[in-house]
């Protein structure tokens, strides 16, 4: 139920955010360097990460449950026990991932 | 269409449901999902395998085919699955006919504008016209 619910807000959130940061990004980069560092300063800026952090979360929280989805429409996984298991490991699975994206993109893992 | 009267599942529910049609629009979704999947993966692994991430490097990745085509194919797949995930929202929860309407154009112009801008500038960047 609550990674159901999550799956829409994180697919809505990867949607609006998510694709215009994309597109922002790429037409930075394509724009100059004036362009991208005003980029980059929005991206690094304590807001920006928080707003990244976030859309990589929200990317892998809607991989993971989508691949749960693809699961369940073959008709499979609908046992209450493994639904529910599957359901929680999307969110441990994408919590982790982020950390360790963010661990190493920050150079803390270094 | 039919409305209950088929024999088959599919059949008995097509027509019905929030949007009233939408077979294709959800096939659509699904394979446009195993795309973005791979895509998506990608993306990640390439951004945590780039060297450093300033504007030099990222522009000699996209420059290459190896980049520009697999972020050109993410930015087609990516506003399409996202067009088709967000008109879902909109059938839910937009009941007016005309309101829905209005929001799906919307939807359709933003997806298509983000998804030109951000060609642009993968097009830009490939064929090599900034340093």
């Amino acid at each position: 139920m609550v990674v159901s619910i999550l799956h829409r807000a994180t697919g809505v959130a990867l949607s609006f955010a998510g694709l215009g940061i994309l597109a922002w990004w790429l037409f930075a980069l394509s724009n100059g360097p004036e362009a991208y560092s005003t980029f980059t300063k929005a991206a690094t800026h304590p807001l920006g990460l928080v707003v990244l952090i976030g859309i990589s979360w929200s990317f892998f929280q809607h991989l993971l449950s989508g691949i749960r989805h693809l699961v369940m429409d073959s008709g499979a996984a609908f046992e209450l026990g493994v639904n529910k298991t599957f359901a929680i490991l999307t969110i441990v699975g994408s919590v982790l991932l982020t950390a360790a994206l963010w661990f190493y993109l920050l150079g803390v893992a270094k | 269409m039919s409305r209950g009267e088929s024999a088959t599942p599919l059949g008995r529910v097509r027509g019905l449901g929030s949007a009233h049609n939408g077979g294709e629009h959800w096939l659509t979704e699904r394979v446009t999902s195993i795309a973005l999947l791979f895509l998506g993966t990608w993306l990640v692994a390439s951004l945590l395998l780039i060297p450093q991430l300033d504007q030099r490097t990222l522009i000699e990745w996209l420059r290459a085919p190896s980049g520009a085509i697999p972020m050109a194919l993410l930015i087609i797949f990516g506003f399409r699955h996202a067009l088709d995930g967000v008109k879902v929202v909109v059938d839910d929860y937009v009941h007016e006919e005309g309101s829905r309407f209005a929001w799906n154009t919307l939807l359709l112009f933003l997806a298509i504008g983000g998804a030109a801008i951000a060609l642009f500038a993968v097009a830009r960047i490939a064929f090599g016209a900034i340093a």
